[in-house]
């Protein structure tokens, strides 16, 4: 492999792990503060015990998504320096401004969220993880803004004489519509993920206690954590199929050679049915053959009617692209997008799964204590983990080979390629680097999971019972 | 307004060596502090993270912004820089996560083996980037090849000059003097005490090392007006030894700051107007002139910049005010950190 190749692996490891960690963070952080939020109105200790143990799980979970978020930043310089040079006057803006407004914001507060429990008043201590959860949500808008950047280039005009792209309007640029529909779907995700772990280890624990015979914790303690979880998962579940819609049909306009490859359509055809199976290696378009097909979807899909449309397939894009940016390859690996498209949308079922199955044995105040249902909880936890990863392959492979894909009703030169945009290294270089990311991600993420399981089959600790009164400090906590 | 934005990102490096300075000196000083007491070792170890608990993880946000600000207002220096500096900021970026997680995940398990990874995780992750951002910010002033397409040639052993070490030597020596102090000025009894006993032996190495560097910078690169900046560092420095060995930590980490901050700042004005010079030709050194964005996305940034910076500040600050308690070893509870073999 060479440097690109491998500068292009190592991005990919290393964002896909990072955005395992992220959603999760972004989803129940929020979630914690709801649960402290419920514990300052109702009083009951048995939300307090739920923020606790919770809280444990967002920090472990936390610390190892700030760790691998700091190489995000670096290896754009690191591997692509051309790109950096390309587009940094637009595309450092937004990345600024993350640091500047949310991640100073979150760190700063949730080292006061850690610690200031016995030392803040209750209701500034609440707020403290609500500014947390609000850091969060935020870091994710600017950093969908610089993607969105790259998917769909706005507010941003060619300098000739540097021969880079240059800002005009940060505007534009803060409401990119790519951003505007893609940002809702990344947060709906986010709390579909959060909301699917919080119902999973719940469910999981509500069938465990109330096996025990502790129906007092299965119903006053895990049955409302549950439920609040349901309840978020619903909402979130109906968003990122609403918003996942918008951003498809948009997709169709700004990006057609993605929505091609997604479907591995390789000729414009009129009303081509949605592919549901297909087997071949997608190498190339000789290779796919359709098993299972469905009429309506499709076109449906791409502009809201069941037929009378026309999408454009990937030969006839691959020509017109050739035409337009002289000779090279502009199809996608049609294997990867075909099938994380898939992926992406098969495994959130997994979460509508067990919110569906959790709201009918939940229902009427109903406690569950059937196994099956332990084991739905558990099952589902990592299938919107996956999604997510699998979403965020689809769009970055899906606009292979640009790295700023030319944007159709834009400014004509913002345009690079991966193979422009790659830093100089020699390969050997670039693979030092790459192992020993993934030997250190590879060793971090074990340790993360076992923590994580640790935490999660342990529940809520008997020193959390009594929560603590900043009137009447007692023995302070000192968290490390 | 591209100088104005040299002084801002010099101003965001500059806070991130201040504040992290100490946290790294905490981390690279948390084995040996407290030694010579007979407080068991767990528990001297966890006084001594609980003083930066709350506050390490804002401070390490300061270079995350300082790099954000480099990107946005200067690509260029962004882009040579990353790419130039390749294999010794792999080494700090591998060094940074060890060190977050080892701080965070420390006290969630309860086992000595598991603990002392975690050890090895913070010492490891503070004294390499303590050693390596000397390094590395001696070599920017001191200039790299940098060819006419803006790329580093230089090898990885062009970066190991004597100049460079020497820079490296330092800032490792005054991070590890200003961990010492704020240490001092955090812990009670016994762990103060041996703190402060260790800042005074620190200082008087820091005396001629950090000396001999920012005398070499100021000689070598340094403007006129600079010299004030040399010595205010060597007063600094000097009124250190004094007040450590009295045990005035307060007036001590005061002066252990200005010494963090003029010795940066020395650096920054030595750069000034280039942003990394070429070794090669003079032509091809990056300066703000041809290495800045364009006054458009200048102006956004000034107005994010001067909303948000003062804002920081001030809750950053309140962080600060709100744990102020020192932190004293009989405070230090059990630990709730679990067992690996879980309970039935």
């Amino acid at each position: 492999m060479d440097a690109l190749d491998l500068s292009r692996w190592q991005f990919g490891i290393t964002t896909v792990y990072h955005f395992v960690l992220v959603p999760l963070t972004i989803g129940l952080a929020p979630m914690v503060a709801i649960m402290q939020t419920m514990w300052m109105i109702t009083g009951k200790d048995s939300w307090y015990r739920l923020t606790k143990f919770f809280g444990k799980l967002l920090l472990i979970n936390f610390a190892l998504g700030v760790a691998t978020g700091i190489v995000q930043e670096f290896q754009f310089g690191m591997n692509w320096s051309e790109y950096s040079r390309f587009v940094g006057d637009v595309f450092g803006a937004p990345l600024a401004m993350e640091g500047l407004v949310a991640f100073f914001l979150e760190s700063t507060f949730l080292g006061l969220w850690i610690f200031g429990w016995e030392r803040l008043p209750r209701g500034v201590h609440l707020a403290t993880i609500w500014l947390v959860a609000i850091g969060v949500n935020a870091s994710g808008y600017f950093i969908v803004v610089a993607n969105s950047f790259m998917q769909h280039p706005v507010g941003a005009e060619y300098n000739a004489e540097s021969g880079r792209a240059q800002l005009t309007s940060i505007g534009d640029l803060l409401s990119n519509n790519t951003a505007l529909v893609a940002y809702p779907h990344v947060i709906a995700g986010a709390f579909l993920t959060a909301g699917t772990f919080v119902a999973g280890i719940s469910g999981w624990w509500m069938v465990r206690t109330m096996r025990r015979g502790r129906e007092q914790d299965a119903r006053e303690l895990f049955r409302p954590a549950a439920r609040l979880a349901l309840l978020v998962m619903i909402v979130a579940g109906v968003a990122v199929a609403w918003t996942g819609d918008s951003q498809g049909k948009l997709m169709f306009v700004q990006q057609p050679m993605k929505m091609a490859s997604a479907e591995s359509l390789c000729n414009t055809e009129t009303d081509p049915d949605f592919s549901v199976l297909t087997i071949g290696t997608h190498n190339n378009c000789d290779s796919v053959t359709s098993v299972i097909e469905l009429p309506f979807v499709l076109p449906f899909l791409a502009e809201g009617k069941f037929s009378g449309v026309t999408l454009q397939g990937v030969n006839q894009l691959q020509e017109q692209y050739e035409q337009e940016f002289g000779p090279g390859n502009y199809t996608p690996n049609l294997f990867v997008t075909y099938w994380s498209f898939r992926m992406m949308i098969g495994l959130a079922a997994g979460s509508a799964a067990l919110a569906l199955a959790g709201l009918w044995v939940t229902r009427r105040g109903r406690v569950p204590d059937q196994r099956w249902y332990s084991w739905l909880a558990l099952i589902a936890i990592p299938m919107p983990f996956l999604a997510n990863s699998a979403g965020w392959i689809f769009t970055e492979m899906g606009r292979q080979p640009w790295m700023v894909h030319p944007n159709p009703t834009g400014v004509d030169m913002i345009r690079l390629t991966v193979d422009q945009g790659v830093s100089g290294h020699s390969a050997a270089t670039v693979w030092i680097s790459i192992v020993t990311f993934t030997l250190l991600y590879g060793a971090l993420g074990v340790v993360w999971l076992k923590l994580m399981i640790r935490y999660a089959k342990e529940g809520p600790m008997d020193h959390d019972r009594t929560p603590p009164d900043p009137a009447e400090p007692k023995q302070l906590s000192f968290e490390y | 307004m591209a100088e104005m934005w040299f002084v801002i990102v010099a101003v965001l490096f500059v806070g991130y060596f201040l504040l992290e300075g100490f946290d790294f000196g905490v981390g690279m000083l948390m084995p040996i502090v407290g030694r010579r007491t007979d407080i068991p070792p767990d528990v001297r170890r966890r006084v001594v993270l609980n003083t930066i608990g709350p506050v390490w993880d804002g401070n390490e946000v300061w270079l995350i912004t300082a790099g954000g600000a480099l990107f946005a207002a200067f690509p260029d220096w962004y882009a040579t820089l990353f790419s130039g500096f390749y294999l010794p900021l792999l080494l700090i970026l591998v060094a940074l996560i060890l060190r977050i997680v080892a701080i965070e995940w420390r006290a969630k398990i309860d086992d000595d083996n598991w603990r002392r990874r975690c050890d090895w995780g913070i010492v490891f992750g503070s004294w390499v980037p303590a050693v390596l951002w000397g390094v590395a910010f001696a070599n920017i002033v001191r200039g790299v090849e940098i060819d006419a397409q803006k790329q580093v040639v230089s090898s990885l052993f062009d970066l190991l000059n004597p100049y460079a070490l020497l820079g490296g030597v330092t800032t490792a020596v005054v991070f590890a003097l200003h961990g010492a102090v704020f240490l001092a000025l955090k812990s009670a009894d016994e762990i103060r005490e041996d703190a402060v006993a260790i800042a005074a032996r620190l200082a008087i190495p820091a005396v001629p090392i950090a000396g001999a560097f920012v005398l070499w910078t100021q000689i070598a690169y340094g403007k006129g007006w600079t010299w004030i900046l040399v010595g205010l560092a060597a007063a600094a420095l000097l009124g250190v030894v004094v007040f450590t060995r009295d045990e005035k930590e307060g007036r001590a980490f005061a002066l252990t700051s200005i010494a963090v901050v003029s010795t940066a700042t020395l650096l920054f004005a030595s750069l000034f107007p280039n942003v990394m010079p070429s070794t090669l030709d003079p032509a091809y050194n990056l300066t703000i002139a041809n290495a800045s964005s364009s006054p458009y996305t200048l102006t956004v940034m000034t107005w994010v910049a001067a909303f948000m910076t003062p804002v920081v500040i001030l809750y950053q600050a309140w962080t600060y005010w709100v744990f102020r308690q020192r932190i004293s070893s009989t405070a230090i509870g059990q630990s709730h950190g679990l067992k690996w073999a879980g309970r039935s």
